[in-house]
């Protein structure tokens, strides 16, 4: 047995193969009634949709395994159109598939360069065109279109302008102030220390002065959850333990990783999660992050009570509220 | 040696608390109660929560708990817990109502604690309102239990349960008590009236029907977002390879 490798001789592209209905009546039939019933099949879905609309009622509600309880209704609307509409899809694309004109043609590619008689042509139109125009002579006009579609040019720049005004303090203050009193979040009441259980949370937001209006943009900074726990759990440092009152501790809703509001407080494990990224806060360590991406714990605000004792805010926030941004100093 | 003596003088100190409480119960079918109450008791909660409820290294002190933790823990079926590994689930109660009651109070003859609530609220569907309580369910339950009441992951594989069996009454209690992970929601920061209009929401959200269609968990882009990606997709990959396979 030799060891020598043939030549191999380019085998070129694969010999056609006609579809069977090109050759064989029967299947051409076959086919013609296949694209044919699939036409009927999507006009029976249209008057299925339009039998839906007039005669199921809109509040029936059908039992559909896997589905569940479903409004009839909508279920025969939406299986009709589909019906139809998917049929004529599928009818078109079969039909042209199995019976429209098999054949295979091959198309050689062009050259890139136009030919050179094109190419002269071009130049000559261009020159020819900008005789005409007579923009080398009449100045006025050549001017006056520069300056027009220069002004235009630089119009896209005024709208950079929308990407500010700058922030300026907003994004470093809340609308806590010192003495501000703590009302519940919905309901505004004030709240007395003796309202809350250990083991008890309250939602919060500062209390509105008359005439202020309580904007989506100030619940976003200045939303605040209360828990109660005892004393004798705190691990804190002095001044933070002073921030407390009476077991009760406050803390900023908004996770300082991304900003949405972190309120699932676990009562026995004592740790305060965020729903969207699973930081996990350990509240008697003044929320330090014990869990995922959260680089920094909830700042704590420092509350106490008033003269007629309800709680009250004794400083602002000392740290912006919220995830991190260019120009916050820690 | 400290921490014992220190339990056994609790255990004391509060067995005497509550026989003179009994002796202070006017009532006699109401000692009647407490007695058997204490009977059930000491057969199936004391090995965990002491001989005298005073709790122990792996169960919480019953001291001060209340009738109403007691009805949602034994009533729901949490308590007696099957097994002690993450968190005590709802099942067939293993106690009688009857029982559950008697049990219920032997443990609020210990110390005050939450009683259980009252008939005020099954006026909830008269009292309530559901727009109030979709606002304070958002801001204060839907964290933990889902923008629909479907429950949610908490850490550690604890969970929120589902809201979706839950009657008035075991609602209040859940509230008041704060069960497991749950925190206290106090009468003074959602009032009783506020709690039943967060009621009459949930038993809203219980029977809203699904016009959608298949609601996936009503649990959001989570399954919308996995049937959209595997068979929405795999469908128009269907069709591609359909449209390209040549008919034979």
């Amino acid at each position: 047995m030799s060891h020598e490798v043939a030549n191999l001789s380019d085998p070129g592209l694969p010999d056609h193969v006609h579809r069977l209905a090109d050759s064989d009546p029967a299947a051409e039939k076959k086919a013609e009634r296949a694209v044919a019933f699939l036409f009927i099949l999507s006009a029976l879905g249209t008057v299925l949709f339009i039998a839906s609309y007039v005669y199921i009622p809109h509040n029936l509600f059908v039992f559909v395994p896997i589905l569940g309880s479903t409004n009839a209704h909508q279920l025969f609307l939406g299986l009709g159109l589909t019906i139809s509409m998917l049929c004529i899809g599928l009818g078109a694309v079969h039909w042209a598939k199995t019976l429209m004109p098999d054949n295979e043609i091959i198309a050689q590619r062009h050259e890139f360069r136009s030919p050179e008689n094109e190419r002269k042509e071009f130049v000559a139109a261009v020159k020819e065109g900008a005789a005409a125009s007579g923009l080398g002579r009449r100045s006025i006009i050549k001017r006056t279109l520069g300056l027009s579609l220069g002004l235009v040019g630089i119009s896209p720049l005024f709208l950079l302008r929308d990407l500010g005004p700058l922030p300026k303090e907003q994004l470093q203050t809340t609308s806590w102030k010192t003495g501000t009193r703590l009302v519940t979040d919905p309901g505004n009441r004030p709240i007395k220390p003796s309202d809350l259980e250990v083991g008890a949370v309250a939602q919060v937001l500062p209390q509105l002065t008359p005439g202020e209006e309580r904007t989506l943009n100030n619940i976003g900074k200045d939303a605040v959850l209360l828990i109660r726990l005892r004393t004798e759990d705190f691990q804190l440092s002095p001044e933070r333990l002073s921030w407390t009152h009476e077991g009760i501790i406050a803390f900023s809703k908004i996770c300082s990783h991304m900003g949405c509001a972190v309120a699932l407080y676990e009562q026995q494990t004592k740790h305060l999660l965020c729903p969207c990224h699973q930081s996990t806060f350990d509240v008697p360590r003044a929320a330090k992050v014990i869990f995922g991406p959260a680089a920094r714990p909830l700042p704590q605000l420092a509350i106490t009570v008033d003269s007629e004792g309800y709680l009250i805010a004794s400083q602002p926030f000392t740290e912006p509220v919220g995830p991190s941004f260019w120009e916050r100093s820690s | 040696m400290l921490l014992l003596f220190a339990l056994f003088m609790i255990g004391t100190t509060f067995s005497v608390a509550s026989a003179s409480t009994k002796q202070a119960s006017g009532s006699l079918s109401r000692s009647v109660a407490i007695d058997e109450g204490r009977q059930i008791f000491l057969k199936g909660c004391s090995s965990c929560h002491g001989l005298n409820a005073e709790g122990g290294s792996i169960a919480p002190s019953l001291i001060g708990v209340g009738a109403a933790s007691v009805d949602f823990q034994v009533g729901t079926g949490r308590m007696p817990m099957a097994d002690m590994t993450v968190q005590a689930m709802r099942k067939t109660p293993a106690y009688t109502p009857e029982q559950v009651a008697a049990v219920a109070a032997y443990v609020a003859s210990l110390a005050p604690g939450p009683a259980i609530p009252g008939s005020e609220i099954v006026n909830y569907e008269r009292d309530g309102s559901t727009a109030e309580g979709g606002e304070l369910f958002r801001t204060n339950c839907a964290m933990c239990h889902n923008f629909a009441g479907q429950g949610g992951a908490l850490s550690q594989g604890k969970f929120a349960p589902t809201l979706m069996e839950s009657d008035p009454k075991t609602i209040v209690e859940a509230m008041i008590t704060g069960p497991q992970s749950m925190p206290v929601f106090s009468d003074k920061i959602i009032t009783p009236a506020e709690k039943l209009s967060i009621i009459k929401w949930i038993k809203a959200a219980q029977v809203e029907p699904s016009l959608g269609g298949a609601a996936l968990g009503r649990v959001g882009p989570v399954t919308e977002g996995l049937l959209a990606w595997t068979l929405g997709l795999g469908l128009l990959i269907g069709i591609a390879v359909w449209l390209a396979t040549k008919a034979r």
